[in-house]
């Protein structure tokens, strides 16, 4: 069956919760939103990431309880380079959100969300073993697939797939 | 809820504790896992596990190849449950396409993904046994996974491996002959699981060095994303086959076992009960295996047959194409979680247009639950460490991918 086109216009968007509940409470902090293959996406300001998790988790109507996954991917040579991608489930409404940030690509910093989810821990662990994304706050951000004293950050799409050794 | 103190920096010990290395190397860590174990006397004070020994580059690696070409490639992930992992690929992968595998397709599916569950907990079951000191329930469990590992030569050659899901449906036709022999087995497997639970359940020493040991509270186990048995066995009533159910599996009926004890002996009864759910799952695929094609209607997505490659132009050039060039994917993004023998297994598959895949991550869940390990262990025994390894079920390829 073909696939429906994108939907990337928010005020098509707003019938979704959490769209128009997040834009309730923090307009700015939405920088935009997209529905496709029945899945939502929503696209957020690099500074509001930490709440906007927090208010995701707390919102009596949209209770997304549950830290599914975060990734990163890199978009080089784009800029911004890095899009970090969060998955939220939604327990009792059985649904799922999807959380963007694009970052550039020197110095990428984001806030750590594990004071929100504990969960997050080892999924920011490495995301900055492979991509070389600074999480601030998190309590022990060390390389945890690729061994201590490597170099390079291998997901990177400048590092060949075949490696250096 | 802040973060967790125990999975920060272990470099200042004073002087009553010692650092212990349960190395890479050791039977009970069900594969090349690292445990820092910081004890004081028999105690464990504080835990951390190193993990990366198994890292592979797989999600890298998928970049590189065709679409198609990736499917071996994600069998050989969590190890113990290949055909878990090559659903969620090649649901990833559908849904990317906009197209949905034909219905005795999707039952062959869950048939198969059940029996997987099926090898998989019982792989669970015999080496969490004998790591607690049980020993013939290794070889009791391996007897009874050597059938299913005989059925799946059967089915697609190999007998881990097999590589046989399709984006779009399935490789071949089982063979004639293959639903007869899954019957024989599953009619018999229940006998089996009652003399499982008649060596363990009631075995005062298994209960002893199982119950109240590992304890999560369901909501630590929610806050650190565990899935699978490892949420269940800490209350949280939450299956992905039933809750968002994927690939025909709102067409069956089955419980899902969950307990409110949240230790050891709890995971323990849920896996136990979840061998029972999934044959009567796979009884009732075999009762109502529907007939049809195996391969979705998309001829420049599937392989045709191979009589009509040798006959017809156009099915010869659509396969000369698909093997040769892939076929391109519209570029978008999806996610699509299943569940798998160890939770909630999810593929985040982008593209962007041509044949390869542009970032394929893998949301493994045994890297998660492994976030749970410190808090199960410690303020307990060592010996109660390698109880809560076993029951939290983990696959080193699959933490480490």
């Amino acid at each position: 069956m073909p696939l429906a086109p994108a939907i990337t216009d928010l005020e098509q968007l707003k019938e979704h919760p959490e769209v128009a509940r997040l834009l309730a409470w923090r307009p700015e902090a939405v920088e935009g939103a997209k529905f496709d293959r029945g899945e939502l996406a929503v696209i957020l300001r690099r500074a509001d990431i930490r709440d906007a998790c927090a208010f995701l988790r707390d919102d009596h109507e949209l209770n997304f309880n549950y830290f599914a996954d975060l990734t990163c991917t890199d978009w080089y040579p784009q800029e911004p380079r890095f899009e970090v991608v969060y998955q939220l489930l939604s327990m009792s409404r059985k649904a799922r959100l999807r959380l963007k940030v694009r970052l550039p690509g020197d110095e990428p910093r984001l806030d750590s969300i594990t004071p929100v989810w504990p969960g997050a821990n080892y999924f920011e662990r490495e995301v900055f073993d492979l991509f070389g994304i600074r999480f601030e706050g998190h309590p022990y951000l060390r390389r945890i697939m690729m061994p201590e004293n490597w170099e390079g950050h291998p997901l990177r799409k400048d590092y060949p797939v075949e490696g250096y050794r | 809820m802040g973060h967790l103190p125990h999975i920060a920096s272990l470099e200042e010990t004073g002087d009553r504790t010692m650092i212990l290395n349960m190395g890479p190397q050791h039977p009970s860590t069900h594969g090349v896992l690292r445990l820092i174990l910081e004890i004081d006397g028999e105690n464990v004070v504080r835990m951390m596990p190193d993990i990366g020994y198994l890292h592979t580059g797989i999600e890298k690696t998928y970049e590189a190849k065709f679409y198609q070409q990736c499917v071996p490639l994600a069998d050989r992930m969590d190890y113990l449950s290949p055909f878990s992992n090559e659903l969620g690929f090649v649901l990833a992968g559908e849904k990317l396409l906009g197209i949905e595998a034909p219905e005795r397709a999707q039952w062959i599916r869950v048939l198969m993904n059940e029996l997987q569950r099926l090898e998989s907990h019982l792989v669970w079951l015999g080496t969490h046994a004998i790591d607690i000191g049980a020993m013939s329930m290794l070889l009791y469990c391996f007897r009874e996974r050597e059938d299913i590992l005989r059925l799946k030569e059967m089915l697609a050659g190999q007998r881990m491996f097999d590589s046989y899901f399709r984006i779009g449906g399935l490789a071949m036709e089982p063979p004639i002959g293959f639903f007869d022999r899954v019957k024989k087995f599953v009619d018999a497997f229940p006998a089996r699981i009652d003399e499982y639970e008649d060596l363990l359940t009631g075995n005062p020493i298994w209960v002893g060095r199982t119950k109240g040991v590992g304890y999560l509270s369901a909501k630590d186990a929610i806050a650190l994303g565990a899935s699978g048995p490892t949420l269940r066995g800490s209350g949280v009533d939450w299956d992905l086959r039933r809750d968002m159910p994927y690939s025909g599996y709102e067409k069956f009926q089955f419980q899902v076992p969950v307990s409110k004890d949240g230790d050891v002996f709890a995971r323990y009864t849920c896996r136990v009960a979840e061998l029972r759910e999934s044959t009567k799952i796979v009884q009732q695929a075999l009762a109502g295996m529907p007939e049809g094609p195996i391969k979705a209607d998309a001829p420049k997505v599937v392989l045709p047959d191979r009589e009509k490659m040798k006959t017809q132009m156009e099915a010869l050039i659509y396969h000369f194409k698909i093997i040769t060039e892939g076929f391109t994917v519209a570029p978008g993004e999806v996610y699509v979680a299943t569940e798998s023998p160890r939770g909630e297994l999810g593929f985040w598959m982008v593209s962007d247009g041509t044949p390869k895949p542009y970032r394929v991550h893998v949301r493994a869940p045994s890297f998660a639950n492994l976030q749970t390990l410190s808090k199960m262990c410690e303020g307990r025994l060592i010996a109660d460490v390698v109880a809560a390894i076993g029951s939290i079920d983990i696959v080193l390829g699959d933490v480490d991918r």
